[in-house]
């Protein structure tokens, strides 16, 4: 149907903000083109490198569309088609791929110009792509393929990692699939290591595919490079996942904080997270036990004045966190620290959930964690910067739901929002997983490196994910139109310029085997790790 | 092959006998033996060699007074008329006018007006399909037809000779195809004169 470098049209009209125009020649049918292709248009002096944005139908004489010609009739429409009636398409000239001096030296450019008029536009060919996206190699990681096209798309994990990231899509639209794959790409690679809150256990050993199949997780492809930690253990054991540690959180571990992002979770006043700080200030490390035990307003302190009803409101909510199942008066292990140990081995930790899917359990822990690995990082990273010594590995922090983090309400307060704001000095960066990105703070939305999205169709949220981009409304119309499975929108950081891709296989024996490291890679890494022993 | 030969190959149809830059008229050497409208014919002096469109042809009268009468009315069949007035032959004349669509200069094809007009008493000659295959490479000459002035009605015309043309190629349809695009987009402000010629093309 579409051979390499097919020529699809001329330029007839454009500008560098909106894209240009190009009318197809009779031989390229309009039925042919798809949104979110790559093509190439041959300047005079440079080769520029863009997408489709839109197509549409023109006719040359405004009667044609009042008085139809007999259609019926194969030669009439024939040779209307293409010279009378014609097709043309949107395209959105994005990079130079050669030309002028800096696309030879440097590979691709961004444009800062337009190709001229009646400039030869083509689909791209393998080489095009392969130039723009780079082959996969020890940085870059295959993704998937671009529209129609079996050349591979290769993110640049290195630039991935050093900020935060959004991967958004409407519920079964593969974002978990997506998040497992990308997951597996900074592993096979080694740019970062990762902790994962995983609420539906579904990255540690094995989740299941829209089809039911089992499909193979982190643990089962890299067992060396995985730990996973469980909040409920039962759960793990009965889904025969072996764990490498239980998490349990003592009381005296929650901190006001962590009470003030659950305010709208466990429907709490202002007034009584005011009331969290004062008693905790008050009561020290056992403030919350301490709280839920008083008997009434007239039990408390004299010095502090907190009203019965707000503090019967926060007992009651406190009342809430202590029922879960994986809080203990005071916990036997330091979790934090484990978790630290394993990720200064380099050991990637997922979080398992178990049954415990509410988000006040999701929030409190992620919350609870991250603070306190972030607070231990940020000791690290001064460290390094004062002591000129290796500073700690880039850390990627996975949360899933994560407007229930970043909602403009809480975003100022949690350590989330401060982690996608201060990005990456201080090595921690968040991957975001959400279906209503729309719910995400605007700023921290604008600081994501790269952002994959799926299939989205309410409008706010289309624009929240495309906010701050250049060629907004012809990225939406992309966005918009994608398929609901298999297909995403990359664009940002990590990509030179937006790509729409049809994901790589993921649950096949060789598609497995294509993750894991060669022969020659594990000797390399052997090396490294010997070397590193002696450092 | 030399000249002269591929020359006398070609089916003679007649001799100039009228000429101006943008037409010639040429009279038949044998009554109503007239090329078809739309048909390439082409003339030729020492430089240039001419290219027209058969777009018109009369039977009349050598003399312009003497107007011819019925005789048919004792005749059982109109060939009787013709054979028992074999003068009649004599007394009546075929001529054709060809629009000029190109020459040739030096051997190469040029798809616009030549120089000079063709000269009395050039002979016209029928283009054999390799001619016409070679002529019809480039539409340019549709854009003449379509602009020259002529008794005849344009769309008949360029119908008539896409048509004789499309007899030289394998492919009819595809040539016809092909012309017709040239057509939209020529008469793109004239829908009506374009799906007028398209109706009398189609195959």
């Amino acid at each position: 149907m579409t051979q390499e470098n097919q020529r699809l049209g001329i330029v007839v009209s454009g500008s560098l903000n909106k894209g240009v125009e190009v009318r197809l020649d009779s031989s390229a049918s309009v039925e042919d083109m798809a949104v979110g292709r790559f093509v190439t248009i041959e300047g005079q002096k440079r080769r520029f490198f863009g997408m489709i944005t839109d197509i549409s139908l023109g006719v040359i004489d405004q009667k044609l569309t009042v008085t139809p010609p007999d259609t019926s009739d194969s030669f009439i429409a024939e040779v209307l088609a293409g010279t009378s009636t014609y097709g043309t398409i949107h395209v959105l000239p994005t990079l130079i791929i050669s030309g002028d001096a800096a696309s030879m030296l440097q590979g691709p450019q961004p444009v800062k110009t337009i190709p001229s008029h009646f400039s030869v536009v083509k689909l791209a060919s393998q080489r095009d792509v392969e130039l723009v996206f780079g082959t996969e190699d020890e940085k870059r990681f295959f993704i998937g393929t671009p529209l129609d096209m079996e050349t591979k798309v290769c993110l640049n994990l290195e630039e991935l990692v050093k900020r935060s990231n959004g991967i958004f899509g409407k519920s079964g639209t593969g974002k978990t699939f997506l998040t497992r794959l990308l997951l597996i790409g900074i592993l096979q690679k080694g740019t970062a290591v990762n902790l994962v809150f995983d609420m539906h256990s579904e990255y540690g050993w094995e989740s299941r595919d829209e089809r039911g199949r089992k499909v193979k997780a982190l643990k089962q492809l890299f067992p060396a490079k995985v730990a996973v930690f469980t909040l409920d253990e039962e759960s793990s054991r009965r889904r025969k996942v072996s764990t490498d540690f239980v998490v349990r959180i003592g009381y005296d571990e929650i901190e006001p904080e962590d009470i003030a992002l659950l305010r709208q979770t466990l429907n709490l006043t202002e007034l009584a997270v005011e009331a969290v700080y004062q008693l905790s200030r008050r009561f020290g490390k056992n403030w919350l036990e301490d709280t839920i035990e008083l008997k009434g307003a007239e039990e408390l302190p004299e010095d502090l004045k907190i009203h019965e009803s707000t503090l019967q409101s926060l007992q009651r909510g406190l009342a809430t966190i202590r029922r879960l199942p994986f809080l203990v008066p005071h916990s036997p292990d330091n979790t934090v620290k484990r978790i630290l140990e394993y990720l200064e081995r380099g050991i990637n930790v997922i979080l398992e959930f178990g049954r415990y899917t509410d988000i006040t359990a999701y929030i409190l822990v992620a919350n609870l964690l991250t603070r306190r690995i972030h607070a231990q990082y940020r000791e690290a990273m001064e460290r390094a910067i004062g002591e000129d010594t290796v500073p700690p590995r880039q850390l990627v922090i996975t949360i899933e739901e994560a407007h229930r983090f970043l909602n403009p309400e809480v975003a100022s307060q949690t350590i989330f929002g401060t982690i996608a704001r201060e990005m990456r000095k201080y090595n921690v960066t968040l991957l975001v997983v959400d279906q209503r990105p729309s719910g995400i703070d605007g700023e921290v939305m604008s600081q994501m490196g790269t952002k994959i999205t799926c299939l989205l169709d309410n409008e706010r949220d289309i624009d929240s994910v495309l906010s701050g981009v250049p060629n907004k409304s012809e990225l939406k119309s992309v966005l918009s139109k994608l398929e609901s499975r298999q297909q995403a929108l990359i664009f940002g950081h990590a990509v030179p310029v937006p790509v729409v891709v049809r994901t790589r296989e993921y649950g096949s024996a060789q598609s497995y085997k294509e993750f894991l490291p060669s022969e020659t890679e594990v000797a390399k890494q052997a090396e490294k790790d010997i070397e590193e022993l002696w450092e | 092959m030399g000249f002269n030969k591929i020359m006398s190959e070609m089916q003679r149809v007649g001799e100039v006998i009228e000429a101006s830059t943008t037409d010639f008229t040429a009279q038949c050497y044998e009554l109503y033996q007239i090329p078809s409208l739309g048909s390439l014919v082409k003339t030729k002096d020492q430089q240039f060699e001419l290219y027209g469109i058969v777009y018109n042809a009369t039977t009349t009268s050598l003399e312009p007074g003497r107007r011819p009468i019925a005789r048919g009315k004792d005749e059982a069949t109109e060939e009787e008329i013709y054979r028992t007035s074999p003068q009649l032959l004599k007394l009546l004349k075929s001529e054709f006018g060809a629009v000029v669509v190109g020459h040739k200069d030096n051997g190469k094809l040029y798809h616009y007006l030549p120089p000079k007009p063709a000269k009395i008493h050039s002979f016209v000659y029928q283009c054999p399909p390799n001619e016409v295959k070679e002529f019809s490479q480039s539409f340019d000459f549709l854009n003449m037809l379509i602009n020259a002035h002529l008794p005849v009605p344009a769309e008949e015309l360029i119908a008539a000779a896409l048509r004789q043309m499309s007899q030289a190629y394998e492919d009819r349809q595809a040539f016809l195809v092909a012309a017709g695009k040239e057509l939209a987009i020529l008469l793109s402000g004239n829908l009506n004169q374009l799906k007028a010629i398209l109706g009398r093309i189609r195959g």
